[in-house]
């Protein structure tokens, strides 16, 4: 699958399938400071990503 | 996961409620704790005229659409900072937010309107740009509300924003800070009311507000704001909430219902007087307030691009490191 991720924007390539959660911790990045969008959809925590999935990994936090 | 309310394919989970949602029931959650902050703090009422600051980031364009949603009169008040790329996206975004929806927006330009923009300023003043970024917004926002007669200001400052700000407040013990850090500042001494209807949402709520409404906001984060303190007690905060959900609105609510009784009776009130340059209320001993001394530091000095700020973070930050 391709994972947009940001700050800055750029794309990885992640082979299989993954949930949600798995994906976050596999990138060490926080499940309460982001959101994740697959296909252009918001998804929860247990969704199943599929290998030719386009996911978007939305950072929530901002420095106000 | 299903939707804790209607059983069917649910969107998003929120560990702190214990519960998932699909699309219908989250924005009704959302609304629902809203109405619950404007009312619990009488943050305003329902023919009031509200001025919302606006930044074209995911909360305040979230509470500009919820408070028009639950059917207020909310007008938008938009500050071009100066800050290279990222303002000019965020102006373009706030200003296609409000036509898309017929809203009024203000804008108003730093750069402009007063001679100076943040990069400028803080190189000038030597100070971080958050700082001259912070003063610029409250001056002019009180500013802008007197001027336009609204009965207040409100902020898109959401529970992450709130918690972090206690926890560096308590970290300190600054007394002064905690006492002040109310949902609701009441008007008065010329300043306007102030208020902040999102505490009692989550920035990872307000972003998924924003993403299943369709509002397009400025992702990127503020170059000059990355790695700043705030960021840090956030990321802290986070790092305890995933372990045990809750402990955010825990932490902010024991404080209100708890703490802030405490302090507000001793709440200092600063001795004020109007600025001799813009009648704004300000205190200290200078007959002019801070924003008008920074105005007046910074007259027709060049320009300082975005870049060469950014360049000597990245400086000072590999130094640190030892590079």
């Amino acid at each position: 699958m391709i994972v947009v991720l940001r700050h800055p924007r750029r794309e990885i390539h992640v082979d299989g399938t993954r949930r949600v959660h798995a994906l976050l911790a596999e990138l060490e990045l926080s499940r309460e400071a982001h959101l994740v969008i697959r296909n252009g959809t918001l998804v929860p925590g247990d969704a199943l990503l599929e290998a030719d999935d386009t996911i978007e990994i939305r950072p929530v936090v901002s420095g106000g | 996961m299903k939707c804790r309310s209607c059983r069917g394919p649910a969107v998003i989970d929120l560990p702190r409620h214990n519960a998932n949602f699909c699309t219908e029931h989250f924005f009704e959650l959302c609304r629902r704790q809203v109405m619950k902050a404007i009312d619990d703090h009488e943050m305003f009422r329902a023919d009031d005229r509200i001025l919302v600051a606006v930044s074209g980031g995911k909360d305040s364009l979230a509470v500009w659409d919820l408070l028009v949603e639950l059917g207020y009169q909310a007008d938008g008040y938009y500050i071009a900072l100066g800050i290279g790329e990222y303002s000019d996206e965020s102006r373009a975004i706030t200003e296609h937010f409000a036509s898309e929806r017929g809203l009024s927006l203000r804008v108003e330009s730093l750069r402009d309107d007063h001679g100076f923009d943040v990069p400028t300023a803080a190189k000038v003043t030597g100070r971080v740009p958050c700082s001259a970024c912070g003063l610029s917004k409250r001056h002019l926002f009180d500013r802008a509300a007197r001027e336009g007669g609204y009965d207040v200001v409100v902020t898109g400052h959401n529970l992450d924003d709130e918690a972090a700000v206690l926890f560096g407040n308590a970290l300190r013990w600054d007394v002064e800070y905690l006492a002040r850090q109310t949902p609701v500042l009441e008007a008065g001494d010329g300043f306007p009311k102030k208020a902040k209807p999102l505490v009692r949402l989550s920035e990872r709520e307000t972003a998924a507000w924003c993403i299943l409404r369709g509002i397009d906001y400025v992702i990127e984060e503020c170059p000059m704001a990355a790695g700043n303190r705030h960021l840090q007690y956030k990321e802290l905060l986070n790092a305890l909430e995933e372990r045990s959900p809750g402990s955010k609105a825990a932490f902010y609510a024991g404080f209100l219902d708890r703490m802030i009784p405490l302090l507000v009776d001793g709440r200092r009130r600063d001795d004020l007087h109007r600025c001799f340059r813009c009648d704004s209320p300000t205190g200290g001993e200078s007959d002019v307030c801070a924003f008008c001394r920074l105005v007046e530091r910074t007259k027709g000095h060049d320009a300082v691009p975005v870049e060469l700020l950014l360049k000597k973070k990245a400086r000072t930050r590999a130094s640190r490191r030892g590079d």
